[in-house]
């Protein structure tokens, strides 16, 4: 899932300092499950911002809704009564819903309320750590089911480097060796002889190098 | 009680396994403690989401206090502990908006304890007189602790200073009941 991080509460006020009548839209999907964007960050986020304006003597009105998705036209007009209603949307949902309604709602200011981070995991409660890079081109048949790019700092394809201590990276002692992991995995599912041929230089041309991405499917097409 | 003394209303949310009970005793003991606080019972503090401390202070409580079990003796083994992160995490989140972390409080109170949650009562209460009112509340006064009136007229109750014997509503029959103001 995407994870997302709340931007401080000043940063928000600052960006909807133009704006009377906000409306502070969450998404009920990726940043729900990593508690950035949900309902109930929703609510939080905007007591949060109605009490600081209060505090500046600045008129603000902050009007909550959550939607089932932000990144989907469908789910999107469910908000759109509310988004007619508002001088401008404060979303929290990651950064495709921000666009998906800017897109939608040609006329109507839309800002960020979120830092959207990463495509990764809940490792433990509280605790999201990035598994995947959306390169465009998976690589993790190859290495256990470890991404080398996402999860070593030098992105290497032919590791380790001579840098890690023990199974910990050199980059930060909290960071396990991604290719420690990668070889302790390997051995387990007994393909380290995969480790023993050498990986050719990585096309990045599916990456983000040629700009944005698109895939189009004709069969689903109408 | 003069009038122009400050008099602070506090939201205390207190955990039905201990805080509460030891509210009762302190009842049945006749320890007082001042009657600014009005009580929530809750199944457990791990039952309170941000959001609650969040309300009650935008809507205009000049403090909110957190009784809870003690750590390691909560009901529901480590409710107690969420309700301390969700706590401090608020009070960053208070001081983030311009707010004084200080009035939000969380305690550990076990149900034996009726003097102790009494002084923590009473040390609260000190706390925020010396903050002064809920800052949100200078310039409008937004009902808080009683449904909200149905003209649309803010609560005068809890902006006014008001002599300890007028609290008639729920919450404070409540609250004599449970803190005892004066030998019955």
């Amino acid at each position: 899932m995407i994870v997302a991080q709340r931007k401080n509460i000043p940063e928000l006020l600052d960006i909807v300092e133009k704006h009377r009548k906000v409306l502070l839209l969450g998404c009920g999907t990726c940043v729900t499950v990593c508690l950035a964007g949900g309902q109930r960050e929703v609510s939080i986020i905007a007591s949060a911002l109605r009490m600081a304006a209060k505090l500046k003597g600045r008129p603000l009105e902050v009007e909550e809704l959550t939607i089932e998705r932000q990144c989907d036209n469908v789910f999107l007009e469910q908000a759109a009564e509310a988004i007619k209603k508002a001088d401008a949307v404060l979303s929290v949902g990651c950064g495709a819903g921000v666009q998906a309604i800017a897109e939608r709602y040609s006329n109507k200011p839309v800002y960020a309320g979120l830092n959207t981070a990463f495509i990764g995991i809940l490792e433990e409660r509280g605790v999201w750590t990035e598994k995947c890079a959306a390169c465009g081109e998976c690589v993790l048949h190859e290495y256990g089911g470890i991404c080398p790019i996402t999860r070593c700092a030098k992105h290497m394809l032919n590791g380790p480097c001579s840098g890690s201590r023990e199974d910990r990276c050199e980059v930060s002692p909290d960071r396990p060796c991604a290719w420690q992991l990668i070889y302790t995995r390997l051995k387990e599912i007994g393909q380290l002889d995969r480790l023993k041929e050498l990986k050719k230089p990585k096309n990045w041309r599916s990456s983000q190098s040629g700009g944005v991405r698109k895939i189009v499917r004709e069969d689903h097409r109408v | 009680m003069k009038p122009e003394v400050f008099e602070p209303g506090i939201v205390a949310f207190c955990c039905h396994y201990c805080a509460y009970s030891s509210a009762d005793l302190a009842g049945v003991m006749r320890i007082q403690y001042p009657p600014n606080v009005r009580i929530i019972r809750t199944p457990c503090t791990g039952r309170l989401e941000t959001e609650y401390f969040m309300k009650a202070l935008e809507n205009g409580a000049d403090g909110v206090l957190v009784a809870g079990c003690l750590e390691g003796g909560c009901h529901f083994v480590e409710g107690n502990l969420c309700a301390k992160r969700r706590v401090n995490y608020t009070r960053d989140l208070l001081e983030e908006i311009g707010i004084e972390k200080e009035r939000l409080r969380m305690v550990n109170i076990s149900a034996a304890m009726a003097r102790p949650l009494a002084d923590t009562i009473t040390d609260m209460v000190e706390t925020i007189r010396k903050l002064g009112p809920n800052p949100l509340r200078k310039s409008e006064l937004r009902p808080v602790l009683h449904s909200p009136a149905k003209d649309g007229t803010p609560n005068s109750e809890l902006r006014n200073p008001r002599p300890e014997t007028t609290a008639k509503n729920e919450n404070g029959k409540k609250l004599q009941a449970a803190g005892s103001h004066t030998a019955q």
